[in-house]
């Protein structure tokens, strides 16, 4: 069975890599480019650890073939930061301990990036709800909710400068 | 918010002790780099499948794999032929019969065969061609079914253990455990309120984010290297050991982060395979379990019915009190059941105490630690039947448990677990004091609006740590434990070295090393490692201290009582040399007598019990018996906590399990045995929009036994969520739920049930 040459463009840089038809996107991200940040949880989308940003959208990799990111934009938690500067989120994140495992983590971060560029002032329960899909074992999201709301205070005193890209 | 003991007075004065520094391994854990076992690759690497069993129970005729050999790019196929039969069942409950069935399989997903081949797809082809006949056999699903007079045998000879062998016969009660205290008939006759009621939860999933994964590379050398993720790496590497017949030393296991455990990762299921795989095909094997394997053939914590009946006079004195326990133990049975009756009366001094606890053989994957095993369930009824109590005597419940608390010196239960039979310096009433002070005591409520607490208990255990502290020529400390960071332990080590080594916590580098660069060290468990790790940790930090003051003597030609330590720095008694920093003690190391280095290593003895109460408000909508939890708190004796922000969150993860357990989570089986719910979309874990804030009260009754007052914090948080629920939907709506999940749907039968009688 011959592979498919997907062209994209990954947390900034140009990439290419091979893969099979029914290859889901979160296998070629880890497998063939050795972006390992988003995890496998379920394979289901029922989780949310494989979170990333193609195009724009918040989706979860394992429910997305590879091929669909043909000529497409990817955003993974291994672009976040931008050199040494962290994101807020991340930063947000250390300082209110809102990690324990971390194998959570990247899903929440990208999913939280992509909840504040959709709605930079959220509610706690917009908070709660928007992350509704990414599930954490370890911290019963108190200190996840606030580490996000944290972010979003900051953001909005220090905006970030050409964010991602 | 904290709530110190008044007559705590030691910790007042620590430096790093009780501050919230960024954890170390923090920066790798959000920008994607911290490596989980299934981010591990190696170059030649080949990928491992397990075909697992269709059948809940059934024998094993035959199994072909020649067809499957000669399928595109496969390397090696193991089944139990390849693994030495088990001398007898060593460590936990017959591992060896549950690594790969022989003969016979004992419940969906066991493992029966396993391929490696050079992709994922060609092994999970390769798989599905080998040729399995079996011969279904009857199932037991449930401890009714499997205690009934006309069950039929999971295991034909199986005879109780703790029963008396003479009148015995066969029967799936795998191990029984009776005790009692004082005369349980004089303790109800004393009491002037008796109210007994039958409690069941079914079995529920540890839950961690993290299939179960491994890579393992075996030599020609007969050596093999395993990375992998687990609470315990030594465990795996003796248990890994023991399937293959190998000396422990031939394995070498390399801890990768670990993405969640709670118990679940205190045993094994791939390695052996790995190892055996990767042997036969001369490659580097990896592993990786999907959610559905996860579910089938991992975890859970066993189903159970618990019967309680208390008895208390008026006053609040609880006279007696009688339990009944039956867990489900899986195929091959456990101590669960024994473990569920150690805690079930433990929190309260009941003079009169009667206890039987059965474990059940059901065709259910084994079941394995579950944060705080067998305590919640326990908890479930006795504190659902105090609740009844308080009402009935019309006593504040809180006041009720404070009447009847246990204090130092009182019967800790469970001879074999407690370290003197007697508790030593607890914080249990504290717990109960702070929340009934606890603003959130006092809101009012709404309508459908209901307000309850419980408490826990959990024994915590100690076992054996080993740390390593190596200074660098710049003056830092490198902080080596054999202890798998699950949760932020790494801080608290880096923490505890701090404060004896005297320099900044971020000079520190806390590390987990394999089995071949640290001290032997038992698993993550037990709500240990900050405890008995964190001795391992002061005690190797002290030896440096020692050292680096003899250094500094040798620098200023004097005696070794002339120099004291101060804040990282030798300081002269008298004054007359200039203080020396650690950094100019290290860098000078060379000439003063070589590389400093220390190791603490040992068999900790004096952990602390460890005790909780919560407090749970919340509304039943009674138009669909949905539950919303509106408010929690909870507070919980840490001894000390030794970095707080990781304290409250262990006490907020228990919290949301728990209250997971409460209303939602369950494993539901078909007719056949076979689980319907295998994913997170029908095997439903709390979401951030199911939950609120969780407050959480830090309680400090410094733990004697620990050098800074640790007490273990990972694992009470999770015993009373289920109670505490229960018994505010009974303030909320008037009907007391007995059968765990409390979904709407028994939520709701119970409401009509209690209209229909009303009406």
């Amino acid at each position: 069975m011959s592979r498919i040459h997907v062209e994209c463009k990954i947390n900034g840089d140009d990439a290419e890599f091979l893969c099979d038809a029914d290859e889901s996107l979160l296998d070629a991200l880890r497998d063939e480019v050795g972006l390992t940040g988003a995890k496998e949880g379920c394979g289901t989308g029922d989780c949310g650890a494989c979170s990333i940003i193609l195009n724009g959208n918040l989706i979860c990799a394992c429910l997305a073939f590879a091929p669909e990111a043909q000529g497409g934009v990817i955003e993974t938690v291994e672009g976040m930061a931008d050199e040494d500067q962290l994101h807020p989120l991340q930063t947000a994140f250390l300082e209110h301990a809102a990690l324990q495992c971390g194998v959570c983590t990247p899903g929440f971060l990208i999913a939280s990036k992509s909840l504040l560029e959709r709605n930079p002032d959220p509610t706690e329960t917009e908070v709660r709800y928007a992350i509704a899909g990414n599930l954490c074992r370890c911290t019963g999201y108190d200190k996840i909710v606030r580490a996000i709301l944290a972010a979003a205070q900051e953001m909005k005193q220090n905006p970030i400068i050409g964010d991602g890209l | 918010m904290s709530v110190v003991a008044e007559d705590n007075s030691v910790n007042q004065s620590y430096k790093y002790v009780g501050t919230r520094p960024v954890r170390h391994d923090g920066l790798e854990k959000v920008n994607g780099k911290a490596r989980f076992a299934a981010d591990i690759s190696k170059p030649r690497m080949i990928h491992g499948h397990v075909l697992r069993s269709p059948h809940a129970h059934a024998k094993i005729l035959s199994i072909d794999t020649s067809k499957a050999e000669s399928m595109p790019g496969v390397k090696a196929i193991v089944t139990a032929s390849d693994f030495p039969l088990p001398k007898k069942d060593e460590g936990f409950p017959h591992r060896s019969k549950n690594l790969i069935a022989r003969g016979k399989v004992y419940y969906e997903g066991q493992a029966v065969a396993a391929v490696a081949a050079t992709t994922r797809r060609h092994a999970r082809e390769a798989a599905a061609k080998i040729k399995v006949n079996y011969q279904e056999l009857p199932t037991v699903m449930t401890i009714n079914e499997a205690m009934a007079d006309d069950a039929p045998l999971v295991h034909e000879n199986l005879i109780t253990k703790g029963s008396d062998k003479k009148e015995a016969k066969p029967s799936n009660i795998a191990e029984m455990d009776f005790h009692e205290r004082g005369d349980i008939d004089v303790g109800f006759a004393e009491a002037d309120f008796v109210y007994e009621n039958e409690f069941t939860t079914e079995a529920f999933h540890q839950g961690y984010i993290e299939p179960h994964a491994c890579l393992a590379d075996t030599g020609k050398d007969g050596r093999s290297e395993i990375w992998c993720s687990s609470q315990g790496h030594f465990m795996v590497r003796s248990a890994t050991a023991k399937m293959l017949g190998w000396e422990t030393s031939k394995i070498k296991v390399i801890p990768a982060e670990i993405g969640g455990g709670f118990g679940g990762k205190t045993t094994i299921y791939l390695e052996p395979l790995a190892v055996k795989l990767s042997e036969k095909a001369d490659r580097p094997v990896k592993m990786v379990m999907s959610r559905d394997e996860v579910f089938k053939a991992t975890g859970p914590a066993p189903g159970t019915k618990i019967r309680v009946k208390i008895g208390a006079k008026k006053s609040g004195e609880i006279t007696a009190g009688k339990a009944w326990l039956a867990y489900e133990a899986g195929p091959f049975g456990g101590s669960w059941a024994k473990l569920g009756g150690w805690c079930i009366f433990a929190s309260y001094n009941i003079p009169n105490v009667q206890i039987e606890a059965y474990e059940i053989i059901v065709n259910r994957p084994v079941n394995i630690a579950y944060r705080a095993p067998s305590a919640p369930m326990a908890a479930y009824a006795t504190e659902s039947v105090l609740d009844h109590i308080a009402k009935e005597i019309d006593m504040d419940p809180i006041d009720l448990r404070i009447f009847n608390a246990v204090k130092e010196g009182d019967n800790q239960p469970g001879d074999s677990v407690a370290s003197t039979g007697k508790y030593p310096k607890i914080g249990f009433k504290e717990t109960l004091e702070a929340i009934k002070n606890h603003p959130n005591y006092k809101i009012p409520l709404g309508p459908n609006q209901g307000r309850g607490i419980a408490t826990g208990y959990w024994f915590n255990i100690a076992q054996t740590s080993s740390a390593t502290i190596n200074l660098s020529e710049d003056g830092r400390a490198v902080v080596m434990t054999g202890s798998p960071d699950i949760g932020g332990s790494r801080a608290s080590m880096a923490i505890m070295a701090a404060e004896v080594i005297g320099i900044d916590v971020n000079l520190i580098q806390p590390v987990v090393g394999d089995t071949e660069t640290v001290g032997f060290t038992d698993v993550t468990e037990g709500s240990r490692a900050t405890y008995a790790t964190g001795i391992a940790v002061v005690n190797a930090a002290e030896k440096i201290v020692r050292k680096v003051k003899e250094r500094a003597s040798i620098m200023w030609d004097c005696n070794l009582e002339d120099v004291e330590w101060v804040d990282g720095s030798a300081i002269h008694k008298d004054g007359k040399e200039t203080p020396i920093s650690l950094p100019e003690i290290t860098a000078e190391a060379k000439k003063t007598g070589g590389p400093l280095n220390a190791t603490g290593s040992l068999e900790t003895k004096g952990h602390g019990p460890a005790f909780s109460t919560q407090l749970c408000d919340l509304e039943v909508d009674p138009e669909t018996g949905r539950v919303t939890i509106l408010r929690y708190t909870t507070a919980q004796d840490a001894g000390t906590a030794i970095h707080p922000s990781y304290v409250e969150g262990q006490m907020q993860g228990g919290v949301a399990q728990g209250i997971g357990m409460a209303l939602n989570e369950e494993y539901i089986y078909n007719q056949k045995g076979r689980m319907e719910n295998s994913g997170f979309l029908d095997y439903r874990m709390p979401v951030a929009s199911d939950l609120p804030m969780i407050e959480t009260i830090i309680v400090e009754v410094p733990n004697p036994r620990h050098p800074f007052g640790v007490r273990g914090v990972g694992e009470v948080g999770i015993v009373p969520p289920l109670p505490a629920v229960a018994n505010a939907i009974h303030d909320a709506v008037g009907v007391r739920l007995r059968e765990a999940p409390m979904s709407p749907v028994k939520v709701l039968k119970a409401l009509n049930q209690k209209n229909g009688a009303n009406g």
